[in-house]
């Protein structure tokens, strides 16, 4: 008897994600234009407009505060909506699941690759982001390199953290709550305007939580060469949430899939 | 080893709803057996215990040797499976939804590619390759679906409703294929709510009803069990039942009213029509037999017997 806890996973996880990745060869033109125009907004509006009005934040020109950040939410709202629609639509109207279900595959795999590759479409949104901000001369450091792999881990969290929403929440109205509950708080509260030290003292905790708070320190320090060991602490905490939210999404998934 | 499908004493709640009430019964390696019965009776919840989809409540399955609870992987790897709801991939093209179902069962690329385009070929499909699953009419699909089936040359193929939906001619292409699959001694496990289909595909079958097993053989003696050889068909001649019946008891072994019909099960159809004739009986048939007799007699209700 299979314990109905622990993950059951196998290497079929990589035709899940092969098979989205086919789907996203013909399409990538279209669903990535969308996503680049958002943080460039940003930085047009809040960075340049706003940032003329407001002094320089730990020690940086308001600019370059914030454009690191913006890597990261990218990177955020890709897996998101990749794992709450994106994956809702596959499982319940297209029974994308079902089938693969059918085969040797485990709703494990199916999911497990859903969410990997929610965390790759993190690293690609991400990346992008950073080379539109590098083209813009907003990076400052060579240590901008390894911001990538810092996305796959953080988009990895994010998908996680939005399969838990499905497994929890199965409806596709409910995904708008999602984003106005979760996405979005973290968007705004997690240190990519302003330093979370300006918060109120519960609300600081919070954001401490925030995997996205985390993934801006990272990301800030990386891209603007002031890197510490401080670095490593919120990498391991990235790492501790993406080890707690993918088993917990996996349970909460297969309760839905498996009846 | 003789049984490739074993069901004992198989158990199905969702939720304290019981959807299949212990039932037993084998398939045997090569041939084509049926699970006919009406909505609801539990027939989508036996064969996806079956195919490893949905958990098994109480009770005991084995498919080639292996229970469906410890073994899940191997026995799917070895079976195909084509579900009631149409579940092909719309966001690739048929090709496409083939070669990336052969990924699931570890079949190389080139491999998956070669046997996906021989596939098409037999469903008639090569044209259709390079479109979209929507582009396909209903048919098509159907055909589709059950060529995705085999993409892993299973051993057993089990079918849930593989021809609802599909006009009479796209059935009888779906049924020649089916045919010639047990005919290269691929086992088939189908489910299907068309009596004829049954008749025509079903080395032996059972009938569900309401989670249990109301009645299992051969398709052609099921039919001369329970009804004989002919109907005599009584249209509207649910009112006068009671008079038909009490005056023709002599002539006939069984009766059943459906809605405003009567059916009639004659000693000898003739005579019986002779004489209902005489009792100015008003339009009746006198025709052979079905399966579909048998099911009416077993789930239908106003069930009487002499
Ligand atoms: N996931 C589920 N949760 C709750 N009840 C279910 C579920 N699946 C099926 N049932 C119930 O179990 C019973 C048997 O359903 P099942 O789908 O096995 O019937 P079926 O014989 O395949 O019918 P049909 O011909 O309509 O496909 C039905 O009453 C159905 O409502
Ligand atoms: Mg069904």
């Amino acid at each position: 008897m299979i314990q109905p806890f622990l993950p059951d996973v196998s290497e079929l996880v990589c035709q899940v994600f092969k098979r989205n990745f086919t789907v996203f060869r013909r399409t990538w033109m279209v669903s990535m234009s969308f996503n680049f125009v958002e943080p460039l907004l940003y930085l047009a509006a809040m960075g340049v407009g706003l940032g003329s009005y407001v002094r320089p934040m730990e020690g940086l020109p308001y600019l370059n505060f914030i454009a690191p950040g913006l890597t990261v939410t990218s990177a955020m709202f890709a897996a998101a909506y990749e794992c709450t629609y994106g994956s809702f639509i596959r499982m319940e109207f297209q029974k994308i699941y079902n089938a693969i279900i059918a085969t040797p595959a485990s709703a494990d795999d199916v999911v497990l690759g859903d969410m990997l590759w929610g965390g790759f479409k993190s690293l690609l949104y991400g990346t992008v982001i950073l080379l539109v901000i590098l083209a813009l001369g907003l990076v400052r450091s060579p240590w901008a390199l390894l911001t990538p792999p810092v996305f796959l881990l953080a988009g990895i969290t994010f998908a996680a953290m939005s399969m838990v929403w499905v497994g929890l929440v199965p409806s596709i109205d409910s995904f708008n709550y999602f984003f106005s509950l979760v996405v979005t708080p973290l968007f705004l509260l997690s240190g990519v305007f302003f330093p979370v030290d300006d918060l109120a003292p519960a609300m600081r905790a919070a954001a401490w939580l925030s995997p996205l708070y985390h993934s801006v320190r990272v990301a800030r320090g990386m891209i603007n060469g002031s890197v510490g060991t401080y670095i490593l602490a919120d990498i391991l905490w990235l790492a501790v949430l993406a080890l707690l939210l993918v088993p917990l999404a996996l349970y909460l998934m297969r309760r839905l899939l498996i009846k | 080893m003789d049984n490739v499908i074993e069901v004992h004493n198989l158990v199905k709640k969702y939720n304290g709803f019981t959807a299949v009430a212990g039932i037993n019964f084998q398939v045997r390696r090569g041939e084509c057996f049926g699970i006919l019965g009406p909505n609801g009776a539990g027939k989508s919840s036996t064969v996806k215990m079956i195919y490893c989809f949905s958990p098994v409540t109480a009770g005991e399955i084995t498919v080639l040797g292996m229970d469906v609870l410890s073994r899940p992987r191997e026995i799917k790897a070895r079976m195909g499976v084509v579900a009631q709801e149409n579940n092909l991939d719309p966001d690739l093209t048929a090709l496409q939804n083939l070669v990336s179902y052969a990924g699931f069962y570890r079949i190389s690329s080139a491999e998956a590619r070669e046997r996906a385009l021989e596939l098409l070929g037999v469903f008639g499909l090569e044209e259709w390759s390079n479109h979209k699953v929507d582009d396909l009419s209903g048919g098509m699909k159907r055909k589709l679906t059950i060529a995705r089936g085999l993409i892993n040359r299973p051993e057993v193929l089990i079918l849930d409703e593989p021809t609802t939906g599909l006009d009479p001619q796209a059935r009888h292409v779906v049924w020649q294929q089916l045919n010639s699959l047990r005919e290269r001694g691929v086992t088939l496990l189908l489910t299907t709510h068309y009596l004829d289909e049954a008749q025509h595909l079903c080395d032996r079958l059972i009938i569900m009803h309401r989670g249990t097993i109301v009645e299992e053989g051969a398709p052609g003696k099921l039919v001369e069990r329970h009804i004989g050889a002919e109907v005599v068909e009584v249209v509207k001649g649910a009112g006068a039942a009671t008079e038909i019946v009490a005056s023709s008891k002599d002539f006939i072994k069984g009766h059943l009213v459906v809605g405003d019909n009567l059916y009639l099960y004659p000693l000898d159809g003739r005579e019986l029509v002779r004489l209902l004739g005489q009792l100015g009986v008003g339009r009746l048939y006198l025709r052979p037999a079905t399966l579909e007799d048998v099911f009416l007699k077993l789930t239908g209700r106003g069930l009487v017997e002499e």
